[in-house]
């Protein structure tokens, strides 16, 4: 298994819910997507350009204050449990993983973290830089991936176009190369079904929604990713803007479905977060699938006060460390061992009873 | 009109080939264009900027194949061509960005609404920042050459900018 101890914090530093509206948004990340001028793409890359890039940027970030002193995984020389592992953790995309259904892990794919930033070397573009903050601050995690951006861009050569701005690969990313998203908690407008109707307000003004894991991904544990969609055009702090105050909507929306639930449904409200506790506290195996449907109604029960003695730092833990990477790595199992749903409620078991005993 | 390959089915796909400076036009049915290694254009639909692509060959092909307003097949830099673009939906190199520049800025506005970059400008380390002298002489030459080259559409958005620097 690899050591995440080299990481101060496992490189999970936003699970600590001590941001912003923490109840409901997760965390904050913000991605740069860059490329190096004069040399081809990672589509067009072979083995040795990423070698050769790799090596770059681990020298440019080593003088770099943002990353001096990084941890460096090389996806490439790691086995699949631990890519996955990386990836649950949300710190590398599923292609630099290589754990796409026609991926294989690329020579020269790596990571670079240290405290609240990452940079994915050899990815779809050569680097794919992230700042990533507890709760709803898309400034705050700008400001720390944008630093890193200046001083990395001054210790390697960006390509960058007058009238296009930053170039990618890929045309949806090209301008700024910025996406900033947050991970947010809406079981109130899914149990009202108002959900679509948010999401498609969204649409329209050039945000988009993703699953607990980007891109391509599904909803699960009513967790979604909100984002910017279009990266050309707009000033960064006018991308920041836009998300920001479409958030503050969602949220207000998320809040007043939740109102709406307790004034016309209590007891049935009441009800289903206790059965999710109770199913959590006290089940002998737990998928991963249904651990996520129950821990977002007991966050939902958090978040009414309804349920006392948990706090969202121990749902946000149980969130990472329910995942089937997560739950075979430490144990050196595989992700298909059939003994993980039991594994895994005996870890929630845990988690709740320390609560209960902290909390009592 | 009918397929040019089979004669009886109708030609929905306008084939583009260039052997070195001749071009040749065939119109041809989709089973045909198929045969030809003309991929499915369904199929491309449903990747996704599957559907932007498609448009966007279909954009390309009605282009009227004046000399200079075509776009060059292969990207001199790294050899991609708008095909492997399609293909894959991912440019091969920067160069890329000049050498198919007229079909990426119709993409553009259709994802983003716009061609123009108004974020963060950067400084490449090592080079003097860029002279705003130097730039406005650069643009009134690509617009001259977009002129003479009656791509119009270009020339039109590199006097919008002129104007706006001015």
């Amino acid at each position: 298994m690899i050591d995440l101890s080299l990481l101060a914090d496992g490189g999970i530093g936003w699970l600590d819910a001590s941001g912003p509206a923490n109840h409901l948004v997760l965390s904050t990340r913000v991605r740069l997507a860059r490329n190096l001028r004069g040399r081809t793409f990672g589509v067009r890359n072979s083995a040795r350009d990423r070698e050769e890039i790799l090596d770059e940027v681990v020298a440019a970030a080593a003088d770099s204050p943002g990353l001096a002193g990084a941890a460096v995984f090389r996806l490439d020389r790691l086995d699949s449990v631990d890519r996955e592992l990386l990836h649950e953790r949300h710190l590398v995309s599923k292609e630099l993983a290589g754990l796409g259904r026609n991926d294989r892990v690329r020579i020269g794919a790596a990571l670079l973290v240290r405290d609240r930033l990452g940079a994915m070397v050899n990815e779809e573009d050569h680097l794919r830089l992230q700042g990533v903050v507890s709760g709803f601050a898309p400034e705050a995690a700008y400001a720390e991936v944008d630093r890193l951006d200046g001083e990395l861009g001054q210790r390697l050569a960006f390509a960058f176009h007058p009238e296009f701005g930053y170039l990618t690969a890929c045309p949806t990313n090209v301008g700024t190369g910025l996406r900033a998203s947050v991970l947010i908690h809406l079981p109130g407008l899914v149990l009202t079904k108002e959900i679509s109707k948010v999401l498609q307000s969204l649409a329209q003004v050039g945000l988009t929604f993703r699953g607990l894991y980007g891109e391509g991904s599904e909803v699960v544990g009513n967790f979604f990713q909100l984002s910017n969609q279009t990266t050309l055009g707009k000033s960064e702090p006018e991308l920041l803007d836009l998300l920001a105050k479409m958030v503050r909507q969602v949220i207000a929306y998320e809040e007043e479905a939740r109102a709406v639930l307790l004034r016309d449904a209590p007891a049935v409200i009441e009800d289903k977060v206790w059965r999710a506790y109770g199913l959590l506290r006290y089940a002998r195996a737990l998928s991963f699938e249904e651990t996520m449907n129950l821990l977002s109604g007991v966050r939902l029960g958090v978040g009414l006060k309804l349920i006392p003695d948990v706090g969202v730092y121990a749902l946000n833990k149980l969130l990472v460390h329910t995942q089937p990477a997560h739950l075979a790595a430490g144990r050196g199992l595989s992700t298909d061992d059939p003994t993980l749903p039991i594994r895994r409620a005996e870890y929630v078991r845990t988690v709740l009873q320390d609560e209960g005993r902290r909390a009592g | 009109m009918t397929c040019e390959q089979c004669g009886t089915r109708e030609a929905v796909v306008i084939l583009k080939q260039v052997e070195g400076a001749e071009v040749r036009i065939l119109h041809l049915c989709e089973p045909c264009a198929a045969e030809r290694g003309v991929e499915d254009i369904e199929a491309t639909a449903k990747t996704p900027l599957g559907a932007f692509l498609a448009a966007m060959g279909k954009e390309i092909v009605a282009e009227p194949s004046l000399p200079g307003a075509a776009p060059a097949a292969v990207c001199a830099a790294c050899g991609a061509s708008l095909q492997d673009f399609r293909e894959s939906g991912r440019l091969g190199c920067a160069e890329c960005w000049t050498t198919f520049e007229g079909p990426l800025r119709g993409l553009l506005r259709r994802v983003h609404g716009t061609t123009h970059h108004v974020g963060e400008l950067y400084q490449t380390p090592g080079e003097e920042p860029t002279d705003p002298g130097a730039l406005v002489s650069s643009l009134r030459a690509h617009l001259r050459s977009a002129v003479e080259s009656e791509n119009f559409e270009l020339a039109a958005e590199l006097r919008d900018r002129l104007r706006g620097m001015e």
